[in-house]
C-alpha cells in the first residue's frame, strides 16, 4: 500500500501526517464543540453563574442542593417511568411489526413506508399533531372514544393519562427501529429456521427459539439508542404539555431546560446535566454488561 | 453483533413454504389473512394522526372546534395554504430553515467524508483510540454540552446567528455521519485503491476519484438525515437565536400555536402540514437510501 515515492520524511511519519490531515476537521471540531465543553460543564457545576455576574466556585453546593431539592427527585421519578414505558412499548411493537411484515410477501414496503413516515416530523409538528388527538372535546381519541360508549379521559389535564400521553406520543416513531428489526430478520440463516422445523418447531417456537434469540444483539442495539433518546425527550413534551399538569411531566431535560434558561442558573443545571450524564453512562454499561447473560452472540455467549 | 455481519447478504425466501400437509393450508390462509388484518389496521391507527393533521389543515375555524370532530370539513379549504403564505411570517422562517439545512448540508458533505475515509483506509498512530471517541461522542448526551456552549457562544459573540449550526457541520459533521460514511467505505474494495496508486496517485486523488463516488449511496443517506436533522432542529435555535426574525420553522411553529390559542388553529395545521413537506418529499424520493443507512449503521454497529 506504501507509496515508492522517494521523500526526506519517513513512510511511517508521512502516513501519521497525512492520516491526520485528513481527519483534522473532526479533531478541531471535537476539540471545541464537544471535549472543551465537555470538561467545561463538568467545571460549571462546581460553580454559581447567573448572568450579568462573574462564576463564583461554590464546591459541592450545587449537588447538595440539587440532591434536597424536590422537582429534582419528581423529575428524576417521572423521566424514569417515562423511559421505562417508552423503550419497552417502542421495542415491542417494533419487534411485532418487524416480524409481521417480514412474513408478509406482497406490500412489505408500502407497511415499511407507512410506519416510518412519523419519523419525519419533527418533535414540534409531532406534539401539534398528538395535541389534536388528545383534546378532551376537540379531540380525535375522545371522539372515537364517544362513538364506543365511553368518555374519554381529560388526556392533558391529569396527570396520570399526561404521562401516558407523552408515551403514547413517543411510541408513534418506531420507524427506524422496526428498519433494524427487519433487516436483522432478514439476515437469520434459512438453515437455522429450516432445522427448527425439520425438528417440529411450531411457527411460533421457531420465532421465539431462532428469530428472537438471533435478534437479541439489535434488541441491545435498539434499548441503547433509544434510552438515551428517551432521556433526551424535550420539544414534543414542552409543547404538548409543557411538563404539566402539576410538574406531572416534567421530564429531566424540561426541567433542565427551565433551570438554565429561564431561571439562568447555569451553575446549578450542568450540575443537573452531568448527573444525568452519569446516570445514562451507568445504565448503558449496566445493559451492556447484562447483555452477557442474554445477547446471542452467532454459537458462543460471551 | 458479528452474528448478524457475517451472514449479510443471503437471500433466501422470507416465509417457510415448505411443509405441503393439507390440513395446514386453512389454518395458513386463515393466518395469513389475520396477519395482513393486523398491520393493516395497526397501519390505519398509525396514520390516523397524519390524516388528522392533514385533513385539519383544510378546515375553517368552526370545523376545527367541531363537536362531535369533523372527519371531513364542510368546505375545502386549499386557500389556507395561501393565508398561511400571505397573512403570517412563515415564509420568512421558512427561508431561515433553508439557510440552516442547506449550510450544515455542505458542511457535512465538504468534511463528513474526508475524516470517514482518514478512518476507513489510512493507517496512521492512535486511529484506532481516535475512533473509540468518535464511538463515544455518538452516546453523548447533548444536553451535557449545551450550557457551556451557549456560554461559549455568547463570549465569542455567535449567539443570534447561524454560525452555531453550519460551523460544526463544516468540522466533521457529527459522529453519527462520520461513522456511517467510514462503515461504507470499509466495505469498498482495496484492489480499486491499489490499483489507482500503481497509477501514480496521491491519497488526496484516491479519495476524491474512487471513494468518493463510490459512496454514493452512503452520502445520500448522510445528506436525507443532515436535512431533516437540520430542518426540524428545535433546541438549538431555540436557545442559541434570540431574534423572531431569525427563527426556523419549529420554533415558529410553536410559538405560533400559542397565539392561535391551543392544538386546534386550522392555520397552524396547515402550517406545521407546509412544515412537513419537504422532509415528506425527501422520504418518498429517497426511501432506498434511509432505510439501507439504518439497515447498515443497525447491524454494523
Amino acid at each position: 500500500m506504501a507509496t515508492t515515492r522517494s521523500l526526506h520524511l519517513g513512510t511511517a511519519a508521512r502516513r501519521n501526517i497525512e492520516g491526520y490531515l485528513f481527519i483534522s476537521p473532526w479533531l478541531i471540531g471535537i476539540l471545541a464543540f464537544t471535549l472543551i465543553p465537555f470538561v467545561f460543564s463538568f467545571v460549571l457545576g462546581f460553580a454559581r453563574w447567573e448572568v450579568g455576574t462573574p462564576p463564583e466556585f461554590v464546591g459541592l453546593t450545587n449537588y447538595q442542593q440539587l440532591f434536597a431539592d424536590e422537582v429534582f427527585w419528581k423529575s428524576m421519578r417521572i423521566t424514569t417511568t417515562f423511559v421505562i414505558l417508552s423503550v419497552g412499548l417502542r421495542v415491542a411493537i417494533a419487534l411485532t411489526l418487524a416480524t409481521l411484515i417480514h412474513q408478509s410477501s406482497f406490500a412489505r414496503r408500502f407497511y415499511l413506508a407507512g410506519f416510518y413516515l412519523p419519523v419525519m416530523f419533527s418533535g414540534v409538528v409531532l406534539a401539534l399533531v398528538w395535541g389534536s388527538m388528545f383534546s378532551l372535546d376537540y379531540g380525535v381519541i375522545n371522539d372515537v372514544l364517544r362513538h364506543m360508549g365511553i368518555t374519554g379521559p381529560g388526556w392533558l389535564t391529569t396527570p396520570t393519562w399526561a404521562m401516558l400521553a407523552i408515551v403514547i406520543m413517543s411510541a408513534w416513531r418506531i420507524g427506524g427501529m422496526t428498519v433494524i428489526f427487519l433487516a436483522g430478520i432478514e439476515d437469520i440463516p434459512f438453515e437455522l429456521h429450516e432445522a427448527a422445523q425439520i425438528d417440529g418447531a411450531t411457527p411460533w417456537q421457531r420465532w421465539l427459539r431462532v428469530t428472537v434469540p438471533m435478534l437479541t444483539p439489535l434488541v441491545l442495539f435498539n434499548l441503547v439508542t433509544s434510552l438515551i433518546a428517551s432521556f433526551q425527550a424535550f420539544a414534543e413534551v414542552q409543547i404538548l404539555t409543557g411538563g404539566g399538569p402539576y410538574n406531572s411531566t416534567l421530564v429531566y431535560m424540561l426541567y433542565l431546560y427551565r433551570q438554565a434558561f429561564q431561571y439562568f442558573n447555569l451553575g446549578y443545571a450542568s450540575a443537573l446535566a452531568w448527573v444525568m450524564f452519569v446516570l445514562v453512562v451507568l445504565l448503558t454499561l449496566g445493559l451492556l454488561r447484562s447483555s452477557r447473560s442474554w445477547v446471542y452472540y452467532g454459537g458462543v455467549r460471551i | 453483533m458479528s452474528a448478524a455481519t457475517t451472514r449479510a447478504g443471503q437471500r433466501r425466501p422470507h416465509t417457510l413454504r415448505g411443509v405441503t400437509r393439507m390440513g395446514l393450508r386453512g389454518q395458513r390462509t386463515l393466518g395469513r389473512v389475520a396477519r395482513y388484518l393486523f398491520l393493516t389496521v395497526t397501519l390505519a391507527v398509525f396514520l390516523l394522526p397524519v390524516y388528522r393533521l392533514f385533513i385539519m389543515s383544510l378546515m375553517d375555524v368552526p370545523d376545527a372546534y367541531a363537536v362531535p370532530v369533523r372527519w371531513w370539513p364542510t368546505v375545502v379549504r386549499w386557500i389556507n395554504y395561501v393565508d398561511i403564505w400571505t397573512k403570517t411570517n412563515i415564509a420568512r422562517s421558512a427561508l431561515n430553515s433553508t439557510i440552516l439545512t442547506v449550510g450544515s448540508m455542505v458542511g457535512v458533505f465538504l468534511s463528513a467524508p474526508l475524516v470517514a475515509f482518514g478512518f476507513a483506509r489510512l493507517r496512521f498512530a492512535g486511529r484506532d483510540a481516535l475512533f473509540v471517541v468518535v464511538l463515544a461522542t455518538m452516546m453523548l448526551p447533548g444536553e451535557v454540552t449545551l450550557i457551556p456552549l451557549y456560554i461559549i457562544y455568547k463570549q465569542i459573540g455567535w449567539l443570534d446567528t447561524y454560525l452555531p449550526f453550519i460551523v460544526p457541520a463544516f468540522l466533521g459533521g457529527g459522529a453519527f455521519y462520520i461513522f456511517l460514511l467510514r462503515q461504507f467505505m470499509m466495505t469498498i474494495p482495496g484492489e480499486l485503491e491499489d490499483a489507482a496508486r500503481m497509477d501514480g496517485c496521491n491519497t488526496l486523488r484516491v479519495f476524491a476519484s474512487i471513494f468518493l463516488p463510490l459512496s454514493k449511496p452512503a452520502l445520500a443517506t448522510v445528506g436525507i438525515f443532515t436535512f431533516i436533522g437540520g430542518w426540524n432542529n428545535y433546541l438549538g435555535p431555540l436557545i442559541f437565536l434570540s431574534s423572531q426574525t431569525k427563527m426556523p420553522l419549529p420554533v415558529v411553529l410553536a410559538a405560533y400555536r400559542d397565539l392561535e390559542g391551543g392544538f386546534h388553529g386550522n392555520l397552524v395545521m396547515s402550517a406545521a402540514c407546509a412544515a412537513v413537506l419537504p422532509c415528506l418529499a425527501i422520504f418518498f424520493i429517497f426511501q432506498e437510501y434511509m432505510v439501507g443507512g439504518i439497515a447498515l449503521t443497525g447491524i454494523k454497529g
